[in-house]
């Protein structure tokens, strides 16, 4: 409908990429804004929410759910689901824990274990997937009760203590003053960044997911695609496991219960459509922010943890409210 | 026809503005619609047709203007004011519940029965006596899903004279349907016709203006450029009336002598829908195929593109005998498929027409995770002045640009492999007639520079004067070829209907 004209651009820089990036989420980053500077300046949470303490507080607590987010935006960007992760978390952890404290092995395989868990997982979800037409809802439903009942069995329900020392530093060390999670969190976000924006893969999961027949077309290896990304996101959730066991010193076979909600709303509040082909794994850090800042925010205000789930949902829906406005706006 | 039009005036709306954000997409654009008079609308893509027919429907309101139906003025703020005064808009993408049966699609929203029991029964045979009363072969019993998208059109047609309407708008109704459908389409729109229900057509198709239209309302840019009646004037002029010039040059084609033989297949068969294709392409020449609907033609090059598994049949590029069972090894042997289905098999529409145009080449410009922007922006812009695409930015989500542009995205996408053999299905369907007239001008360069061009298309007067060599396929065979010296329409549709 829009007159169309023929201009020339010269060079799209990054300046150019960053205002068009803030431009498309100008939603979500004002109500982070708005979020901080109320908590920065509401006298019950002035004092304590802008300590560095507190600040990498904050960015610890989120690092798990930021890690299965990162899987989760390709997956979605994919048009598909992952609910197996919160259950990936359990079992990754139980059997890390179980390798230290049961077989005495070194920490180092027993957090390689953990993460190859994860990975095995969410390589069987990329095998069915890809090679059939079951919806990935199915699937990773399908996993997350097999995880979840497997971590249960090998536990038989109670949590696998950990009481070397060392266990610790993956989940509650410190390099410097930065907690070694955060550190992880920020390696994580760099490679999905760069998969996601700077690879042939990344392109190809945008592809995938905007016009799956328009890919093969493409000569697009729309099977392997789907592989990697639920590969991927195993390996996302298998990382968390076992920075959480650490962090509790102990494999817990309820570990992660509902950290998929999470992570998918983190994706959902960070812009990225459900229906497949768009978004940005920005976004997604912005939403991850958003609803782990809210999170402490609701603690530092004493507000009691049942009405906590009910803010957090009221926020998820405002944020992608405002995202349907924009796009109802930019459609008419 | 046009000699006989009535008096009785259905519809008339006058003066209608509509302006949205930025865009004045409706400018003082009037139309007449008598009873028993089939109107067409023509007008490039975004000339304002659409907004028009939804100023009509009721799902946009008008910011002035007026219109009357049968001489009354009347208030039009709704889909459902729309239907109270007998309009009824069949869209080019059929709105009917797929799983669920004729009868209750025609009566979807006002089922018959007392209270919340639904009288299946009558709502059944209501909807039989409607579809027999208008030589339907349908069964009122059937899924929609089920049928044919014909015999969804005619479902969505039964649909709108059962809430009598006396004004039908048919959206680009024939854009997917076959030529036998095609008639039966036209014949049941004449006795409708014949019943005093007028009808507003519109179609990118000029030979069906002529075949089924009395009066033609030309638009161009949201404003009104002109009504005609179809048989006192000529294609030429309508067109200059759409496009806003002359186009002197409409098809643009130098014969040139082809070179070597450069694809060769014999005996091509899929064992489905092709069941033995033998051709042959030389260097530098616009190879037509042409055919029915089903014919098999877009099968047998999704075989030479890879894209089927296991045909059977020999092909040979350049000499060598390849067997191809992927598009990246077909790419790798110098061959590109524009499909036919833009929409489906093309187009990544959220995303930016840069990234739609370089999807296929990312090892030109990405290595590991180092990706070379300034190369990628470069390639872009070339295709974007090579082929004169119309968009704002690179950034632009492709899905925002009109029809024609959208498909010099597709073609500069495949132009970007460099390939040898260019296969083009269907190179101009839904696209409007200025960017027509380049896309022929861009095949005419690209043979002239030893690209070999393999064009799909039902559309004959293409096929005729764009063609070097013309294969005609009939059920899944190459049933004759013809040189462009000899071929005509006739030639075409005799072999093509065998």
């Amino acid at each position: 409908m829009a007159k169309e004209t023929t201009k020339k651009v010269g060079s799209a820089g990054s300046p150019n990429k960053v205002m068009s990036f803030l431009k498309e989420n100008m939603g979500i980053i004002a109500a982070l804004l708005v979020l901080s500077i109320f908590l920065a300046v509401f006298p019950a949470t002035s004092g304590s929410f802008l300590t560095s303490k507190n600040i990498f507080n904050v960015l610890r607590q989120i690092s798990t759910n930021m890690l299965l987010a990162c899987g989760m935006t390709m997956v979605i960007i994919l048009g598909g689901i992952d609910l197996s992760v919160g259950s990936i978390i359990a079992l990754s952890g139980v059997v890390a824990a179980g390798c230290v404290s049961r077989y005495n092995l070194p920490i180092a395989v027993a957090l390689i274990v953990g993460v190859l868990i994860g990975l095995v997982i969410g390589v069987f979800n990329g095998f069915v997937i890809s090679r059939t037409t079951i919806p990935p809802f199915i699937v990773t439903l399908a996993t997350m009760n097999i995880a979840r009942g497997l971590a249960k069995v090998y536990t038989g329900g109670s949590p696998v203590r950990v009481v070397t020392k060392e266990w610790q530093f993956i989940g509650a060390g410190y390099v410097g003053f930065v907690p070694v999670p955060v550190i992880i969190m920020v390696i994580v976000l760099i490679i999905t960044g760069l998969i996601m924006n700077k690879t042939k893969m990344g392109r190809h999961i945008y592809a995938v997911g905007g016009n799956a027949q328009a890919a093969v077309f493409s000569g697009i290896k729309v099977s392997k695609v789907k592989f990697f990304v639920h590969a991927f996101s195993g390996v996302m959730a298998g990382l968390a496991g076992i920075i959480l066991a650490s962090r509790m010193y102990s494999g817990q076979p309820t570990a992660g219960e509902g950290a998929e909600m999470d992570a998918i709303a983190a994706v959902v509040v960070g812009g990225t459509s459900m229906s497949g082909g768009s978004g940005k794994i920005g976004g997604t850090i912005i939403g991850a922010l958003i609803i782990g800042i809210l999170n402490n925010g609701l603690n530092l205000l004493n507000v009691n943890s049942f009405w906590q789930d009910v803010v957090k949902g009221i926020v998820i829906l405002l944020a992608v409210f405002i995202d349907y406005i924009k796009n109802s706006k930019a459609n008419s | 026809m046009g000699d006989n039009l009535s008096d009785h005036v259905l519809l008339r709306m006058e003066h209608i503005h509509k302006r949205f954000p930025g865009v004045y997409a409706l400018n003082d654009v009037s139309l007449e619609l008598r009873a028993g008079e089939v109107h067409a609308l023509l007008g490039e893509n975004g000339a304002g047709k659409s907004t028009l027919i939804k100023v009509l429907g009721g799902i946009y309101s008008a910011d002035e203007g007026e219109i009357y139906v049968d001489g009354k003025k009347v208030q039009i703020n709704g889909v459902k004011d729309a239907q109270k005064n007998g309009v009824a808009i069949i869209h080019q993408e059929l709105v009917l519940v797929p799983h669920m049966t004729v009868a209750e699609n025609i009566f979807l929203g006002r089922e018959f029965g007392s209270g919340i029991l639904v009288d299946h029964k009558k709502m059944t045979e209501d909807a039989q006596a409607l579809l027999d009363a208008h030589e339907m072969n349908v069964n009122a019993n059937a899924l929609i899903k089920d049928l044919t998208i014909a015999q969804q059109q005619m479902v969505e047609i039964v649909k709108a004279i059962s809430y009598n309407s006396k004004i039908l708008v048919m959206d680009e109704p024939t854009s997917s349907i076959s030529d036998k459908e095609v008639a039966f389409l036209f014949k049941t729109m004449r006795g409708l016709t014949a019943k005093g229900v007028g009808i507003i057509y519109i179609s990118h198709k000029m030979s069906e203006l002529e075949e089924i239209c009395d009066r033609v309302t030309i638009m161009r840019d949201g404003q009104y450029v002109g009504t005609e009646v179809v048989k006192e004037t000529t294609k030429d002029d309508l067109i200059a009336m759409m496009v806003g010039r002359e186009l002197t040059n409409y098809y643009t084609r130098d014969y040139l002598e082809p070179g070597e033989v450069i694809l060769k297949c014999d005996h091509i068969s899929d064992g489905k829908m092709v069941k033995d294709a033998s051709f042959k392409v030389h260097k530098g020449e616009i190879v037509g195929f042409a055919g029915l609907v089903g014919a098999g033609r877009s099968e047998a090059m999704k075989c030479i593109f890879g894209l089927t598994q296991g045909y059977q049949g020999e092909v040979e590029i350049k000499g060598r005998k390849v067997h191809i069972s992927n598009p990246v090894e077909a790419m790798k042997n110098g061959i590109a498929l524009v499909p036919e289905d833009r929409k489906q098999e093309g187009l990544y529409k959220i995303q930016s027409v840069r990234y739609n145009s370089t999807i296929e080449i990312l090892d030109q410009f990405m290595h590991g995770v180092s990706v070379d922007d300034k190369k990628e922006i470069e390639i872009t812009q070339k295709y974007i002045d090579m082929m004169a695409t119309k968009t704002p930015t690179q950034e632009q989500l492709i899905g925002n640009l009109s029809g024609g542009n959208q498909q010099k995205v597709m073609i500069s996408r495949w132009l970007a492999t460099h390939p040898d053999i260019l296969i083009l299905d269907e190179p101009t369907r839904g696209v409007d007639v200025g960017a027509k007239s380049e896309i022929y001008a861009i095949m005419n360069e690209l043979v002239k520079q030893g690209m070999s061009i393999i064009m799909i298309s039902s559309e004959l007067p293409e096929i005729i004067n764009m063609s070097d060599r013309v294969y005609i396929m009939a059920e899944g065979v190459v049933a004759g070829c013809l040189n462009h010296e000899e071929v005509t329409q006739e030639a075409i549709m005799q072999l093509a209907a065998n």
